[in-house]
């Protein structure tokens, strides 16, 4: 910098500079500087205590042979393929209902969407609620005659994450149907009108006109989908703490269970840069195609 | 209405032929009507059911939970429950109820908001109407970081608010919310401020007023609906907050999602489900109240604020 010369440069536009130090604080040492930070200690057999003593990929290794890390990832990957087919599907075929010019749109749009406004913990402790066993749906059906009914999600190892899923759908689904109305509301009225001189009938114009027509909403509503499954925790904690066993665990809960009470915070950095390196694979080829090619800022 | 208006189409196809012209009339009780409004209303109770199932048990007595059915409606209706679960429930060894997790979320939430909204408003005008070299730089690599999980930067920031001495504080959680409040609400302010007319900014330049004079005098109060979808959205989002409640605070500062976790998931004592669920509606009223009265505005809020999860 020509400092010396020209001291009137830093100062210039000093307002705008001073405006701007929180931001530039949190992006340079809080995200930039945090997420190097915790990358660089991975590496290292930090345990209570952050230590630089590097061990190389050691706590790598000992994450992809433990077996709780491993349930995570399956769970993780099972959660997220139902989270993104469902609530798209869900998603589209209600704004697709509600956009057929509808009396009560609003009526109807308000209760799909006020689950969103809930935490994750009062939507979890719900669904614990309604899927108990003893008291919840298994029960009423139960009582109805159907005695070797069996509805309990939550207590069934090998289902428990599906029924973590039903309490995710149930509260986030009302927001993608929000984004695909706005985006189904972006297409030109003439497109429909020229669809039906053609006698196309109405669910092919929408499977082969519209959709491919709403592209860019359908890849935004993507990413921010798959972004909240990779941070999907307090869901979990409400509904099961991971249980039974260690049979929902997901890798956020990982992260933190070994950071705060395993002290072993080696394992929790490994694992939380795994997380990390899941959201690059995800977002890299997005802002590629998105972004690729032009520079923009 | 494809059938109606394929019919009105044809009809103004052939619209030099005379005759009767206009949509045909519309019958309520179409089968499509049917179907349409029947599978609309199935999902409106699908989507309501759980709220009805809260509100009915939290006004049930034990007996009577255990004895009947969650759907069916309270035989003898008793406040008991809320007052129990908003004044005597426990956690570990506090039975002063979830009024203390109440007053812990006000006491984060109303800073929170008020910082992380004061600093990403004058930020995002700063980007909009006073770029400086490099500012831009920053800008991306804010809202790149916005996709970080937050895992990866939890114990990086234990370590700075330890080293200031605010861990376990409440002042260190509005610092963690506004900080990461700011990717979003910049993104917000800055996007609204530069559709703003340049003219105005100009005229203000040429009539003498600086940057502080502009952002008060002409920013602000032109931008308000913009400033009611923040609120909105950090109201609900930092209200709702669970992870840095739990990692930043200690258990006598825990949030109100916090306490409820820890009231409803506790292993000791006979379960109390009637308090629990009243615990649970008591936790989720703010937002939802928030939902029902901001409407639309909640909308333009979260598809704002979607990326935030």
């Amino acid at each position: 910098m020509s400092n010396s010369e020209r001291p009137n440069q830093l100062f210039r536009n000093l307002n705008a500079k001073v405006a701007s130090i929180p931001m530039i604080l949190t992006a340079l040492v809080v995200f930039v500087g945090g997420t190097a930070w915790t990358v660089l200690y991975s590496f290292t057999n930090s345990k209570l205590l952050p230590r630089l003593n590097f061990v190389g990929l050691d706590q790598y290794y000992r994450l992809w042979a433990t077996p709780r890390w491993l349930v995570s990832i399956e769970n993780l990957l099972i959660y997220g393929v139902i989270a993104l087919v469902f609530s798209l599907v869900i998603g589209f075929v209600l704004a697709a209902l509600l956009d057929q010019k509808i009396r009560f749109e609003d009526t109807f749009r308000t209760i799909f969407l006020y689950p969103f406004a809930l935490s994750f913990i009062v939507t979890g402790l719900v669904w614990q609620w309604l899927l108990n066993p003893d008291f919840g749906i298994q029960r009423v059906v139960r009582d109805l005659g159907w005695t070797s009914f069996s509805f309990d999600p939550l207590y069934n190892s090998s289902i428990v994450i599906y029924g973590i899923s039903i309490a995710a759908l149930w509260q986030g689904t009302g927001l993608i149907m929000c984004l695909m109305l706005a985006g189904l509301r972006g297409i030109d009225e003439d497109i429909w009108k020229a669809a039906r001189v053609d006698g196309i009938p109405m669910w092919k114009t929408y499977l082969f006109i519209v959709i491919p027509m709403m592209r860019p909403v359908f890849i935004t509503t993507l990413v921010i989908i798959a972004a909240g499954i990779v941070k999907v925790y307090d869901l979990v904690v409400a509904q099961t703490s991971g249980g039974p066993g260690i049979a929902s665990e997901v890798p956020a809960k990982y992260v933190y269970d070994y950071m705060f009470f395993a002290q072993n915070l080696g394992q929790g950095f490994a694992a939380s840069t795994m997380m990390l390196l899941s959201v690059v694979i995800v977002i890299v080829p997005w802002a590629y195609l998105e972004f690729g090619g032009k520079k923009r800022g | 209405m494809a059938d109606v208006s394929v019919a009105a189409e044809a009809a103004a196809i052939r619209s030099a032929a005379s005759g009767p012209s206009g949509p045909k009339p519309r019958h309520a009780l179409s089968r499509r009507n049917i179907f349409l409004y029947g599978t609309l209303l199935v999902v409106a109770l699908y989507y309501l059911l759980p709220l009805y199932v809260m509100v009915v048990t939290s006004l049930k007595g034990m007996p009577e939970i255990r004895l009947g059915n969650i759907f069916s409606p309270p035989l003898e209706i008793t406040f008991e429950p809320w007052v129990k679960a908003w004044s005597q429930a426990c956690t570990g060894l506090n039975c002063d109820g979830l009024s203390r997790g109440f007053w812990n979320s006000v006491r984060i939430t109303v800073p929170s908001v008020l910082l992380s909204i004061a600093i990403a408003s004058v930020n995002g005008y700063a980007l909009a109407n006073w770029r400086f070299k490099g500012a831009d730089t920053f800008f991306v690599i804010l809202i790149v970081g916005a996709f970080i999980p937050y895992q990866v930067m939890i114990y990086p920031i234990v370590i700075i608010l330890r080293e200031i001495g605010i861990y376990g504080t409440l002042t260190g959680l509005v610092i963690v919310h506004s900080i990461f409040g700011m990717p979003i609400l910049t993104l917000l302010f800055r996007n609204y401020f530069t559709s703003m007319p340049e003219e105005l900014f100009r005229a203000a330049r040429v009539d003498g007023a600086g940057f502080w004079g502009i952002y008060l005098r002409i920013m602000l109060p032109m931008s308000l609906p913009i400033f009611v979808v923040a609120i909105i959205l950090q109201v609900t989002g930092i209200w709702n907050d669970f992870l840095f409640g739990v990692v930043y605070t200690r258990p006598d500062t825990y949030p109100m999602t916090v306490q409820l976790n820890n009231i409803v998931n506790s292993v000791q004592g006979v379960k109390e489900y009637n308090v629990n669920m009243a615990a649970t509606i008591l936790t989720g009223l703010v937002p939802l109240i928030v939902y029902f009265v901001s409407g639309k505005l909640f909308v333009r809020g979260i598809a704002a604020g979607a990326v935030k999860g």
